[in-house]
């Protein structure tokens, strides 16, 4: 066995490892808090499983955290740290939805224009801590965070006060045009074209970061900025683009998911995918094409924990620790180190005899 | 002599991405000798050497001190079985007195505060008694590099060590400051204490040392006692060939000027400025070698010329390139390649592959990319194994880390990247430092092959040998400015560069200036 690949095999096996502690750890809370853990704990895990309509909610769950995790591994790759995807998710679902109300389009032409909306909001908002931190060093870490605040009350400003419902009693805004609706895929859920976008965006990012000119460059910018600029790259440029990018795609899930699900504007604050999507893309090891596999097993554990809250005494937060114990666990890189440590002495001190 | 003051035995030591630094090593000291610990660099010596001082821990093997089995955990606990370590790079906290960075961390108190003027008159005193005085007062930062490594070795005699380890200490001296570093040296052996030194210059080794221990490839190659053995047959063993230890190197062919710096100022923060209004040429086919002690101006310089770092004063041409700070790429695509000093952080990126480490600079070529800017990951995979080919690179093949290469074959992937873009002008910043034997020779030849297909080369080093072997011309940096200038190099020697190195001679600034262009 060469480095390589017992790098590869400690990798899958962490990765396993994570989800077992996860479930070991649901299941022992559930115990501890539930009167009735056997019902608690069989609707959590095979509650997703039980019918059509739940398996259509992984997937559902699964296309907004695919999204924010496509961005967060963008910036991440460029060596930024960066949290707009919130904003610009956020952003995004605002960017369609006006789109949607307000440009009464024919259908096809009506979503792509609202998602390129998306998309172009979901940039200019990731733009601002981006050039922020080239012009003026400020750290992007606090400025985005910051701006997603401003983001949500702005989006929340625009709905109430120019797109809002009359009729409604809460927050609502108007009904978009059916023209700009994502279809339905599949008969009996509510999964909608916007997974296939989601797929697709998969694929052409991990083209795009291990395959292009400009990929290659993230990448040199994210692992030694020095090295990058030393080689003739002008590396802040390359940060300022790729958080752009990512913006973009941040923006678009917001588009998608919107006009997916929803037909009306009805969030009174920012839905935290943009969060989520950071453990999906350290799940995903940075990898697009893991992402989908990381964003359909923290949708499951969402949609399994939501099933439990129904049919059960168990409370849906407990689903927030499980993420947070989730985090802990990919952040904590030195887990199974001593037996990877093991396998490559053994690998080289057999091998180099031989 | 059968006394052995320490014995590792069977050390084996295997790294968590796979390399095997030592393989089952046997290594012993006898009390009051200077034992040499040589090798190639990436043969394991240092690796050895902190596993004995308690930084790295051994896959398996054990230590005996002084005849007593011993469980090394940590520095602590080898200083208190009296081994200490001076290490290449100086530990020491450059705003603090002698006094205070000797005392750090075993500070005795007095009342609330700590007790200085005991600890002053223990520093003069042992400062006395082992030859090595320095003022207790002056502060770090004020001391030559001779004088800091003396304060280094004080630290650890003061800890109480009986065993000293010094790793490669003369690489940052000038000769004058080797030779008095070596009657410290012998003055502590004949007080009694033991010292290995790591080192892998047999002039030195043969000047100072009792015995030597060869290591190649993580496995001991043999002791022996320095006066029973040859040159030769010592570098042999050590990189496992006869190696040819001088270069021939054909008679210069002077052509057109490639690069012109005109009274380059560099100001800095301090009053001095760090570049003072120098001016020189190169010319293809020609390899200028700049000397100096560390800290004169050379990174300023190298900086500079590079794009890298800012000049506020006079002119730099490269071709018909006016050079200014951060267009790189300008001046990569003029023909520029730079073999930078710090390779870790400045020379690659750490857990990028192999290949892609070779094709960072070339990433605006249509060889590697299509038009749509789109890999072409067999022309890429081509070009990587022929480079693997050509610098003898030993990997397992382009795909893996490069960080999980040794020191040397690191830098052969630098220079295998700067090298293929056809460059008119190399700027080689220390090369061979921390480079093994071998790699090292390939790549002064390399050098002087380069310049006899017309490139210019710009080297700076500190291994006065490799400039005096490999110059056509030679500069000497001091303060900032050039204190010589060698327009030959018959007859130079390192006891001549040191003095101009130190600021003891001069030459006559106009002369200077003449055969610098």
């Amino acid at each position: 066995m060469n480095t390589k690949s017992i790098n590869r095999l400690i990798d899958s096996a962490k990765l396993l490892l994570v989800v077992v502690i996860a479930c070991l750890l649901v299941s022992l809370i559930i115990l501890s808090v539930s009167e009735e853990p056997g019902v608690a704990i069989s609707s959590f895990f095979l509650g997703p499983f039980t019918s059509l309509r739940r398996i259509g909610n992984i997937f559902e769950g699964a296309v907004p955290l695919i999204f924010t995790a496509l961005a967060v591994t963008l910036i991440f790759r460029a060596g930024q740290f960066s949290m707009i995807s919130e904003g610009s998710f956020f952003i995004g679902i605002t960017g369609a939805m006006m789109v949607g109300i307000a440009l009464p389009l024919p259908p096809v032409v009506h979503p792509a224009v609202a998602l390129l909306t998306a998309g172009i909001f979901g940039a200019i908002a990731a733009a601002i801590p981006a050039l922020l931190k080239l012009k003026w060093q400020a750290s992007e870490v606090v400025t985005s965070i910051m701006l997603n605040y401003i983001i949500q009350f702005f989006a929340l400003y625009l709905v109430n006060y120019h797109f809002r419902e009359p009729e409604a009693s809460s927050l609502a805004s108007l009904k978009i045009a059916e023209s700009a609706e994502l279809p339905c895929i599949i008969p009996g859920t509510k999964v909608h074209l916007g997974l296939i976008i989601a797929l697709v965006c998969c694929a052409v990012l991990w083209f795009y970061i291990f395959k292009t000119r400009q990929g290659f460059r993230i990448r040199l910018v994210g692992d030694n900025a020095r090295f990058s600029s030393y080689v003739g790259i002008k590396s802040a440029l390359v940060m300022v683009g790729a958080q752009i990018l990512a913006g973009f795609v941040a923006g678009l899930g917001g588009g998608v998911e919107f006009l997916g699900m929803y037909t009306r504007f009805k969030w009174t604050s920012s839905p935290g995918y943009g969060w989520t999507g950071i453990a999906v893309a350290l799940l995903a090891r940075r990898n697009p094409i893991l992402v989908p596999f990381a964003a359909l097993f923290i949708a499951y554990l969402e949609v399994g924990s939501g099933i439990m809250a129904r049919s059960s005494d168990v409370s849906a937060e407990v689903v927030d620790i499980i993420q947070g114990v989730i985090m802990l666990m990919i952040a904590a890189d030195a887990l199974l180190q001593g037996w990877k440590q093991r396998l490559i002495v053994h690998s080289a001190t057999e091998g180099g005899k031989a | 002599m059968s006394n052995p003051a320490l014995s590792m035995k069977n050390i084996t030591k295997v790294y968590p991405n796979g390399v095997v630094a030592n393989r089952d090593i046997t290594f012993e000291v006898n009390t009051g000798e200077i034992h040499a610990l040589s090798g190639e660099n990436g043969a394991g010596k240092t690796t050895l050497m902190k596993i004995l001082f308690g930084e790295e821990k051994p896959t398996s093997g054990s230590i005996q001190i002084g005849g007593k089995e011993a469980d090394i955990k940590n520095p602590q606990d080898a200083l208190r079985m009296g081994i200490g370590m001076v290490h290449q790079h100086f530990m020491l906290v450059p705003s603090l007195t002698v006094t205070e960075n000797v005392i750090l961390g075993i500070e005795k108190r007095k009342g609330l505060g700590i007790d200085y003027k005991s600890a002053e008159e223990l520093v003069g005193e042992m400062g006395r008694k082992y030859n090595m005085y320095l003022d207790p007062r002056a502060k770090v930062k004020d001391l030559s590099v001779g004088q800091k490594q003396k304060l280094e070795i004080l630290k650890i005699l003061i800890r109480g060590a009986k065993i000293l380890i010094l790793d490669e200490p003369t690489a940052v001296l000038t000769p004058q400051e080797t030779g008095e570093l070596f009657s410290e040296l012998k003055n502590l052996r004949s007080q009694g204490f033991t010292i290995i030194f790591i080192s892998h210059k047999l002039d030195e080794i043969r000047e100072l040392c009792d015995r030597i221990t060869i290591i190649r490839h993580g496995e001991t190659k043999g002791v022996f006692t320095l006066d029973d053995i040859t040159d030769e047959k010592l570098s042999q063993r050590m990189i496992g060939r006869d190696v040819q230890l001088t270069i021939d190197k054909p008679e210069c062919k002077r052509g057109e000027t490639i690069l012109s710096v005109k009274e380059v100022t560099v100001s800095g923060d301090g009053e001095k400025p760090l570049l003072d209004k120098i001016s020189f040429s190169l010319h293809s086919g020609e390899i200028l070698g700049i000397a100096g002690v560390e800290g004169n101006g050379q990174s300023q310089l190298v900086d500079a010329i590079t794009g890298m770092g800012p000049y506020d004063g006079g002119e730099i041409r490269f071709c018909d390139l006016i050079i200014k700070q951060g267009e790189i790429r300008k001046i990569r695509q003029s023909g520029m390649g730079y073999i930078p000093e710090d390779r870790m952080t400045l020379g690659i990126s750490p857990s990028l592959s192999v290949t892609e480490n070779m094709i960072a600079d070339k990433i605006n070529e249509s060889r590697f990319f299509s038009r749509a800017g789109i890999v072409k990951s067999k022309d890429i995979d081509d070009f990587s194994k022929k480079m693997i080919g050509d610098y003898a690179i030993l990997c397992q093949n382009g795909e893996v880390e490069i960080s999980s290469l040794s020191g040397g074959n690191i830098q052969k992937v630098v220079l295998a990247r700067e090298l293929s873009s056809s460059p008119k002008l190399i700027i080689a910043n220390q090369p061979t430092r921390g480079v093994d034997v071998g790699a090292t020779e390939f790549i002064r030849r390399k050098l002087v092959s380069l310049r006899e297909e017309g490139c210019a080369v710009l080297l700076v080093s500190s291994d006065l040998n490799e400039l005096i072997g490999l110059s056509d011309r030679l500069l000497v940096m001091y303060g900032g400015k050039f204190s010589a200038c060698f327009k030959s190099l018959s007859g130079v020697d390192g006891q001549i560069l040191g003095r101009y190195m130190l600021g003891l001679d001069h030459q006559d600034e106009s002369e200077i200036s003449r055969s610098a262009m």
